[in-house]
């Protein structure tokens, strides 16, 4: 068999028009989601859930929440511990695979669900969840195409970061690297409909924060440098937020500027969209 | 089994499946070129210099170009120069040339390159041993991209084949690009059409 | 030998300030020219497209192309050797220029001899060696070997470079203008060239149709080493075959400007014969690339045209320097071809990334680099390689994700040892994390505590555990 050597940045997303047809076409509710929160949401930054939430509640989407959900599995098997991903990888199909639609406000799960979800035994169930999760900024801008957030208001300046997994792995924003490509960034769209939002162009717009998972501890000393260069840039360009897709670059870059005393807030985009002011 | 076989069999035995070859097309570009134009603008960003036209008098052109060069070495009827290419028997003596003068059979307007070889050399050291390199070049000769250059008879026939784009320079201390590197400090292409003499 | 710890190498590299200041600010205006670059070629994603799928279609037809480039090359006038690995290469090199009596090789740069050992194996046999490349001749008189496989020693600012040749050539030691360096090595090294009765180089390329191997060079080294003097020796490995000449064009429009942003080099040289009167040796080398044609998820490495752009882009190498690999290769192409050389010693490598994936956009013959490194990742657990503690940090924390319950219990915990994402900090150093950043606190109450109370009456899929 002829081994797919295609990167990742080639392949399409699942089909919006699919997963439109299998849904029900009432006008007011336009999909039943399940909600998957990442486990650094959970214990770290709730009120990123509690925005997610009340966001697609606003929205008129009915939500549920699988309440036996824990991680997605991505700590362990990008660490290369695909053998202690696997029961974690196991636990998210059994809570997930009755869905035709999972949301979550994470690029990064998105990704390593969609497209590396390979710890897991291939079954029917897991290839069904694969090709049902969604990045909160996918299902808003591609699926619901919200044109408007009516309650939101942010007087504010931002830097907006798209993560790697965002822009690389699934294909949120268009990337520096491929040059004809036409220039395009779905998190920017969305929040272009939020009165009050001025973006601040900073230098090396999407090179990688740092974060990059264990590696932010495995190898600390460049994780913190990367860090420290990317909110000064974001620095230097007179923002005062920083927000992102990706609460896990967000946690990330908040220990950088809180430990460098910088004024530069962090904020996930849910929380914006959701109509927080500051 | 000799080392050769036993390579060859671990190759063989390790293949990929079998992939289609690609056909590669010439990718010309849809709107004209100019392509003196752009040949000039080419050359002169890898440090090269272009004179658009062949000089009225060219010992005169070499004498103000090069005041201290001693030993021009032609390689070309346009220009007899004070010694030839078959005066070098021992390849290594052309670091004694100050100017060498060639003619190359083509140009290539994307990257300002030009073809030489063991044909217009006759000596190849009088390519890079020599202090400074003055090309003529027939502008009809300019060909748009690599794509075409490729198709020249010489890199099926020639023993060595070189496309000589600028001076011999390098990066490698703290990226910065000079010019004083191992082969020709300076590096000149006038247009001068094949049927003119001097 | 030891496993590599590239970790703590890039924090060495990085205590001075100085140097990785100077090598990411470098690189990175080496990624922007490549960028500019690649935006004045229209059709550069369709020349990506065919350069990726020419390598393939070679290297799946490699034994055949090996054939035919021998026997264009043999027609030429040229010898054929062929070597299994890097100390078969050695001693057929040694052979060679000891029949001739040759006690001075004159090197242009290749990273396939740098792969053998080839220079120590040689001066330990009485042979000189005078590398003739700048950067390789810096690395050289610095007993250093090269940090970066385009710029050797980029890594080092023009004062370094400066003391080296003062040290070497009793130059200015105060004198760091790139240009006088430059002219320094042109004196010292002109004589070499001249003195020298034999030459090698590498081969970017070798044309299958024609037996012609190509150099890409920027000082006209290469060209002075196989002109000058009579006897050439040139190093070949085997995924270096492209089928015929009319696909010189793909990879030669895509080389130098992923490199450095350069439309071409210098010098772009193809050698399909011996000069005259002289004596042009080819030695074909597997050292390790047959078995790697066999690796189904890693194959596509041999792809590679060394132009470097993944070093450039790559922001942990830009942090690290290249001499924190402790490899041939480094940074991300590095990363996933030293494991095939030594699973143990670079056991650590595929988890000095982000897996950011800029690399394999910048690729110009499309590896999917980043997707290699997480799969060498799965590859070293199998092997045994993760370190223990933080195979038992894992362990841990499977267990705990996989167990509903026990992930509450945990991460409601106000106590942030017992919370998740802080066990992997203890396994590496003890807060390492909070060394140069302010550790997250953990929320009063987690998501799923907030929705119990606030939410589980309406449509949840309540807990069944």
């Amino acid at each position: 068999m002829n081994q797919e050597t295609t990167p990742s940045a080639d392949r399409q997303a699942p089909s919006v028009r699919d997963l439109k047809a299998r849904l029900p076409q009432h006008p007011s509710v336009k999909s039943t989601v399940a909600l998957m929160i990442p486990c650094y949401i959970d214990v770290f930054y709730p009120e990123v859930g509690v925005a997610t939430l009340e966001l697609l509640e606003k929205l008129r989407v009915d939500v549920v929440y699988p309440f036996d959900q824990t991680c997605c599995g991505q700590p362990m098997a990008n660490s290369g511990c695909y053998q202690e991903a696997h029961a974690t990888e196991e636990l998210f199909v059994k809570n997930f695979a009755d869905f035709d639609c999972i949301v979550t406000p994470s690029g990064s799960c998105t990704h390593h669900v969609r497209d590396k979800f390979t710890a897991a035994p291939d079954s029917a169930a897991r290839r069904k969840v694969s090709a049902s999760v969604y990045d909160l900024v996918e299902f808003l801008h591609d699926i619901l195409q919200v044109t408007e957030f009516p309650w939101a208001r942010f007087e504010h300046k931002v830097a907006l970061h798209n993560s790697c997994s965002a822009i690389r792995g699934i294909g949120l924003a268009s990337m520096s690297e491929r040059v004809h490509d036409p220039v395009f960034s779905k998190p920017k769209n969305l929040l272009e409909r939020v009165p009050g939002v001025q973006f601040c162009d900073f230098e090396r717009p999407d090179e990688c924060c740092g974060f990059g998972g264990s590696f932010s501890v495995t190898e600390e000393a460049v994780a913190a440098k990367m860090g420290y260069d990317k909110v000064e840039f974001m620095h230097n360009s007179g923002a005062e937020y920083i927000v992102s897709s990706d609460m896990s670059c967000l946690m990330h870059m908040q220990g950088c500027t809180k430990r460098l005393g910088m004024d530069l807030k962090v904020l996930h985009i849910a929380q914006i969209l959701n109509g927080a002011s500051q | 089994m000799n080392i050769r076989d036993v390579i060859l069999e671990s190759v063989r035995k390790h293949q990929p499946p079998p992939r289609k070859l690609p056909e590669v097309s010439l990718f010309h570009s849809l709107q004209e070129v100019d392509r003196k134009a752009l040949f000039t603008a080419s050359l002169r960003e890898l440090a090269g210099e272009v004179v658009a036209e062949a000089p009225a008098d060219f010992a005169e052109f070499l004498r103000t170009r090069f005041p201290a060069a001693k030993t021009i070495c032609s390689a070309v009827p346009e220009y007899a120069g004070n010694s030839k290419p078959d005066d070098f028997t021992e390849w290594e003596a052309a670091g004694e040339i100050d100017v060498t003068i060639v003619r190359s059979p083509l140009g290539i307007a994307e990257t300002g390159s030009v073809l030489l070889s063991e044909e217009e050399f006759r000596v190849n050291t009088i390519g890079f041993l020599a202090h400074d390199i003055v090309i003529l070049l027939d502008p009809a000769d300019i060909v748009e991209n690599l794509h075409d250059a490729y198709t020249h008879p010489h890199f099926q026939n020639k023993a060595y084949s070189l496309l000589m784009s600028g001076p011999s320079g390098s990066a490698d201390i703290g990226g910065v690009s000079v010019h004083p590197a191992q082969g020709v400090m300076t590096l000149t292409v006038i247009f001068w059409p094949r049927s003119i003499q001097h | 030998m030891s496993v590599v710890d590239q970790a703590k190498a890039a924090e060495e590299f990085m205590e001075d300030q100085t140097h990785e200041q100077h090598l990411d600010k470098l690189l990175w205006m080496l990624r922007v020219r490549r960028d500019e670059a690649a935006r004045r070629v229209p059709e550069w994603e369709q020349l990506r497209d065919l350069a990726s799928e020419i390598k393939e279609h070679t290297l799946s037809n490699l034994a055949h192309y090996l054939e035919m480039f021998e026997s264009r090359a043999k027609a030429n006038g040229v010898i054929v050797h062929w070597a299994q690995d890097a100390h078969e290469h050695n001693e057929i090199v040694y052979k060679i220029l000891s029949d001739r009596g040759v006690d001075m090789l004159a090197k242009s740069k290749s990273m396939l001899t740098e792969e053998c050992e080839t220079t120590r194996f040689l001066e330990n046999r009485g042979i000189r060696v005078a590398e003739t490349d700048l950067g390789e001749r810096i690395q050289q008189l610095d007993d250093q070997p090269p940090s970066h496989i385009v710029g050797p020693s980029w890594h080092k600012t023009p004062q370094d470079v400066a003391a080296v040749f003062a040290r070497a050539y009793g130059s200015d030691k105060e004198n760091a203008d790139p240009a006088y360096l430059a002219g320094v090595m042109r004196a010292n090294t002109r004589p070499i060239i001249v003195e020298a009765k034999a030459g090698m180089t590498g081969a970017n390329f070798a044309v299958a149709e024609t037996g012609a191997i190509v150099t890409v060079t920027n000082e006209g080294n290469a060209d002075l080493v196989a002109n000058v003097p009579k006897l050439r020796i040139c190093s070949v490995g085997l995924e270096k075959i492209v089928p015929k000449t009319e696909h010189l064009a793909v990879f030669i429009r895509l080389l130098t400007r992923s490199a450095t942003g350069y439309s071409i080099t210098q010098y772009t040289s193809h050698f399909r014969a011996p000069r005259q009167g002289g004596e042009m040796h080819v030695i074909l080398v597997d050292n390790g690339r047959s078995s790697r044609l066999g690796m189904e998820k890693f194959w596509p490495s041999l792809k590679c045209i060394r132009c470097a752009a993944c070093m450039n882009t790559c922001p942990v190498y830009r942090r690290s320097g290249g001499l924190s690999y402790g490899s041939t290769y480094m940074g991300p192409i590095g990363i996933i071809l030293m494991p095939t050389f030594d699973a143990r010693r670079y056991s650590e490598l595929p988890f000095s990334s982000t897996l950011n994936g800029s690399c394999t956009n910048v690729c110009p013959v499309k590896i999917n680099i980043h997707e290699q490194i997480y799969a060498w990742r799965e590859v070293m657990e199998e092997k045994g390689q993760i370190q223990l503690a933080k195979k038992v940090a894992m362990i841990a924390a499977g267990e705990v994700l996989s167990n509903p319950k026990l992930y509450r219990i945990a991460a409601a915990s106000a106590d942030p040892s017992l919370s998740i994402l802080p066990r992997f900090a203890i396994y590496n150093r003890l807060n390492a994390w909070g060394k140069h950043r302010e550790i997250p606190q953990p929320g009063k109450e987690t998501f799923h505590d907030w929705y119990r109370k606030n939410r589980s009456q309406a449509g949840s899929k309540e807990s069944q555990q």
